[in-house]
């Protein structure tokens, strides 16, 4: 199958049977405009990403189809691997958990903007409709060879200059990226002396306990047991503690009164303590 | 399939990209619908590219690629420096140069 769309030689730069042809455009456009509307509908910023990543792959899958193996894995490899990891990566830096307000601070904007979609698009499909776009172009020279080799010459002699100044781009887009996300210190980093000294004014030398400490379970979002028997919050991470609340949870439910749990753990125990001494023996 | 299909698919996918900027409040998101823009021009780019029978629109779209990523690498970079300073990521945050 992988052949068959990559192979370039067929009219129109793809030699695809074209009734796989037809049943794939359909497949991956109904599937590309549904990914694309899901992800300006949906909350979550995560899940855009991975909305967008869809859309992006069935592009790919697209390019392929229509004689641009290259660009194919370009797709795939620059904007699906790089661009939105990169994407998801800030999402997790600064948004994962701030919410969209759903507040219209501009009124009627969503309503204005849904009309001003449905004009652009009446606009361009009129425009592209009375445009006379024809069918494929039968091979040429320009893509019967390799479409790599054909694409290489094209961009080492006619887009040779264009070239060179993508790559000024790219540095100057590495410095500038470098520059804006620089911090600069806006106090002297704290020696080890000091900070010593500042946790020990503080009346905590040891570090915050971790989650689970002497609690029943290890599990990240319980929170630990002090040697008095409570419980502390410090020890749950605040995001946890946040998601606990988005799901309807009491984030510090923990006093486990329940007296069989204590006893089935002790069961546990001697159970556990015998298998290891069965094994030592 | 002819191009005149993906050039329509195209042009579905720039709009909702469009009225995705227009709607969408979180920075980020914002950005995404951009990227979505430019991979619509891109398909556009490369059904023409098939329909002239010359790889000229495939360049076009690989340096479209080429600084699509530079743009998010920098404007992901300004919006981190905005949520340093103002710890939101809206676009209806960010008016100071209003006044």
């Amino acid at each position: 199958m992988i052949h068959l769309i990559l192979a370039n030689s067929g009219a129109g730069g793809t030699n695809l049977d074209p009734l796989f042809d037809e049943a794939f455009f359909w497949i991956l456009a109904v599937l590309a405009v549904s990914a694309a509307l899901a992800m300006i509908l949906v909350r979550q910023a995560v899940h855009c990403a991975l909305m967008l990543a869809v859309v992006m792959l069935c592009l790919a899958v697209m390019y392929a189809m229509q004689g641009a193996p290259f660009l194919a894995f370009v797709q795939v490899i620059v904007y699906t691997g790089a661009v939105l990891m990169l994407f998801l990566f800030v999402v997790m830096l600064i948004g994962a958990n701030s919410a969209e307000s759903l507040k219209e601070t501009i009124r009627g904007q969503r309503l204005w903007a849904g009309l001003a979609g449905i004009g652009l698009a009446v606009l361009l499909v009129v425009g592209i409709g009375h445009a006379a776009i024809g069918s494929a172009a039968p091979t040429t020279a320009a893509n019967n060879t390799d479409n790599l080799t054909g694409l290489a010459q094209l961009i080492f002699t006619t887009y040779v200059f264009p070239f060179e100044v993508t790559s000024a781009l790219l540095i100057t887009a590495a410095l500038g990226a470098m520059v804006l996300a620089h911090r600069e210190r806006s106090s002297p980093k704290p020696t080890q002396r000091e900070v010593a000294r500042r946790k020990i004014e503080s009346g905590q030398v040891q570090p915050e306990p971790p989650p689970g400490v002497y609690a029943l379970h290890n599990a990240v979002d319980l929170p630990a047991r002090l040697p008095d028997g409570s419980t502390t919050d410090r020890s749950v991470s605040t995001a946890i503690a946040q998601r606990d609340v988005q799901l309807g949870r009491e984030p510090l439910d923990t006093e486990v009164t329940d007296l069989s749990v204590e006893e089935r753990i002790d069961a546990e125990r001697q159970l556990e303590t015998g298998a290891r001494g069965s094994e030592d023996q | 399939m002819s191009p005149a299909h993906y050039v329509f698919l195209a042009v579905i996918l720039f709009v909702i990209g469009a009225v995705g900027v227009l709607v969408r409040r979180n920075a980020i998101l914002v950005f995404m619908s951009v990227e979505l823009m430019l991979n619509a021009c891109n398909l556009a780019f490369v059904a023409f590219a098939r329909m002239h029978g010359n790889l000229d629109g495939q360049v076009v779209a690989f340096f479209v690629m080429v600084v699509a990523a530079a743009e998010v690498v920098v404007g992901l970079a300004i919006l981190m420096a905005i949520y340093r300073a103002r710890k939101s990521a809206s676009v209806d945050d960010a008016n100071l140069l209003k006044y």
